[in-house]
């Protein structure tokens, strides 16, 4: 049996990661934290858009409850290990998902991405209005935790960002896209990828359309928490911003600037789009208007993303090969 | 009771800037059935141009009365921009609406900069005359008559597009393109040139009502992406494609924003999406909208 062209990938790319840190500068090390970040967030977010067609615009609600739910265990009820801190917060997005999901599945295309979106909103206004809860636009303080149950105390936090807590998240994106893997190459990812293509077809089938529409929206609320609570680590703060719509739209660029349709797509438009944008903003401040012409040219010439472009490559040496 | 009058006063006249844009909005999703994202950089587009515009023409001597009609001409001139932006749209017109999205979302982030790259990153605002026309005082009651004019005009937008939509042959052809595209092409409609016109009215709905608020507000970077949210709970309240529902969106959102910043500022914005989120549980095509399949 060949071994499936994504294992190589994956194989691949994990001792590219690894190693990187003994290569590049720390500055570059701590870049990558965000990038892990993200790409749990939307291996979790490709689920719901990539697999099962549905476009939410208000995902980056999900990585609010990951960032709050770590600064309020953290800095509230002192709580030190950082792997409580993920469970709790996967368990309270996926328990927040569900009733949220129960209303927003009953729609598809553009009416759920706007429900979405509303509900993100509501988020985003319960944060920066009840700032005696929340701490309004200052956000809240995420306190440093512990990893495994090691404090890491002879480090600083750069330190500790750039070595011990790279592997941890490096770790977690590997568990994430293995968890990921599974799930798209089961029956039940197969199940989901019969209601995006024909859902009415999946329905006659006796496919329960709705309820696995649910499940992968719970699930990639999980996920995205997961992300947020790694987002929030790094910064050390938790602020509404992480939650405006504009983030959502930002983690639907990174999934389509990698290339939805492809697993790994999720994963390689968050690498581009943190080094893109850090690059951008070093260069120029006007790094928004970059970013949206590349998004636009994205859409419109390269729909299947980065990814697309190098499956394409590839088949096309391939097949010059043979 | 006063206090009362003062706040609907003010609700009505943001319901009207927001009828404006959610009009655009409308125009542009029933006939093209594209949800623009961008509709609040138009608006924003509008205030800033209508203030360099405005101090222009101060410079020029003309005068202060006419600060409503220049706003307006302001903001027709910026009609400009539909034509080329439809041509970027209409290579993703035959795909997935969520690429029609992104692509609208690509042009809000490319405007962001556009604006700190004209206009600065400093909220700009008109220090003008815009009480020029005077104020209207019954007992502690008061509003500028600019207020009362931009809610007049506004209500003749509503009116005059009422009747362009139904009574003119135009109209027709517009409605006949929303209703079915490829019928209305074998009969012999040009829906380019449709899709062209119809993008460009709701872009220039989008600006004037822009221009219209700058006298009263600053025009900031923020504006374009905060307005955006609030133009979606309107169109989404009212049902999608629907012009009276547009209206009728405008004023809920208006005036509950208006009651909720005097008696409950916490729930200034939180109560709107309630209100979305409702009415998209009850009524899932909105209140004046057509289920969609």
């Amino acid at each position: 049996m060949r071994p499936h062209p994504g294992a190589a990938a994956a194989v691949c790319g994990t001792v590219a990661l690894a190693l990187l840190p003994q290569v590049v500068p720390p500055y570059y090390v701590g870049l990558m934290i965000p990038f892990y970040g993200y790409a749990i967030a939307l291996l979790g977010f490709n689920l719901l858009f990539g697999y099962t067609g549905l476009l939410s615009f208000g995902h980056a609600m999900f990585l609010g409850i990951g960032a709050y739910g770590a600064a309020v265990m953290s800095s509230v009820f002192g709580v030190t290990s950082f792997e409580l801190v993920l469970v709790v917060v996967m368990l309270a997005a996926a328990l927040i998902a569900l009733p949220i999901g129960l209303l927003c599945v009953r729609y598809v295309g553009i009416f759920f991405g706007m429900l979405t979106l509303a509900f993100g909103m509501l988020f985003h206004s319960f944060l920066f209005k009840f700032y005696y809860v929340t701490g309004g636009d200052s956000g809240m303080r995420v306190a440093r935790m512990n990893i495994l149950g090691l404090p890491f105390n002879t480090y600083n936090k750069i330190e500790f960002l750039a070595g011990p807590f790279y592997y941890y998240c490096l770790a977690l994106l590997l568990i994430a896209g293995l968890v990921m893997w599974r799930l798209v190459h089961s029956p039940f990812g197969l199940h989901l990828k019969a209601v995006r293509d024909n859902a009415r077809k999946a329905e006659y089938l006796g496919v329960h359309v709705r309820r696995f529409r649910l499940a992968a929206f719970v699930i990639s609320a999980a996920f995205g928490a997961a992300g947020g609570a790694i987002l929030g680590f790094r910064v050390g703060l938790a602020d509404p911003e992480l939650v405006y719509w504009t983030q959502s739209g930002q983690l639907v660029f990174m999934a389509v600037l990698g290339g939805f349709t492809n697993f790994f797509g999720p994963i390689i438009g968050a690498l581009s789009y943190i080094l893109l944008q850090d690059q951008l903003q070093s260069l120029t401040e006007y790094w928004r208007f970059v970013l949206g012409a590349v998004l636009a040219l994205i859409v419109i010439g390269l729909p299947e993303g980065l990814s697309g472009l190098v499956v394409d490559l590839r088949r096309r040496l391939v097949g010059r090969a043979a | 009771m006063s206090a009362l009058a003062n706040i609907v006063a003010g609700g009505v006249f943001h319901a009207a800037v927001l009828f404006l844009v959610a009009a655009g909005l409308q125009l542009v999703f029933g006939v093209q059935k594209i949800v623009n994202l961008a509709c609040g950089s138009f608006y924003a587009l509008g205030a800033y141009f209508g203030i360099t515009f405005i101090t222009y023409a101060h410079q020029f001597g003309v005068s202060d009365w006419l600060i409503l009609p220049g706003l307006i001409i302001s903001g027709v001139l910026l009609g400009f921009i539909g034509p080329p932006i439809e041509r970027m749209l209409r290579t993703v017109y035959g795909r997935d609406e969520s690429f029609q999205l992104l692509l609208t979302f690509a042009l809000v982030l490319m405007f962001q900069d556009v604006f700190k790259f004209v206009w600065g990153a400093n909220p700009r605002s008109l220090n003008s005359a815009y009480l020029i026309y005077g104020t209207i005082t019954v007992g502690d009651f008061s509003i500028p008559v600019y207020n009362l004019l931009v809610i007049a005009a506004a209500i003749a937008v509503a009116a005059g597009f009422g009747a362009f939509l139904q009574r003119t042959n135009y109209g027709r052809i517009l409605r006949a393109t929303a209703e079915n595209r490829v019928m209305a092409e074998a009969l012999g409609v040009d829906v380019r040139r449709v899709y062209a016109v119809v993008f460009t009215l709701g872009a220039v709905l989008g600006t004037t009502a822009g221009a219209l608020v700058v006298p009263t507000a600053a025009a900031s970077l923020d504006m374009a992406i905060e307005f955006v949210v609030e133009a979606f709970a309107v169109v989404v309240i009212g049902g999608l494609g629907s012009m009276r529902g547009a209206l009728a969106g405008a004023l809920i959102v208006g005036l509950i924003r208006a009651l909720s910043i005097v008696y409950f500022p916490e729930f200034e914005v939180l109560a709107i999406y309630v209100i979305v989120i409702a009415v998209l549980i009850s009524r899932p095509a909105g209140l004046f909208g057509r289920a969609v399949a």
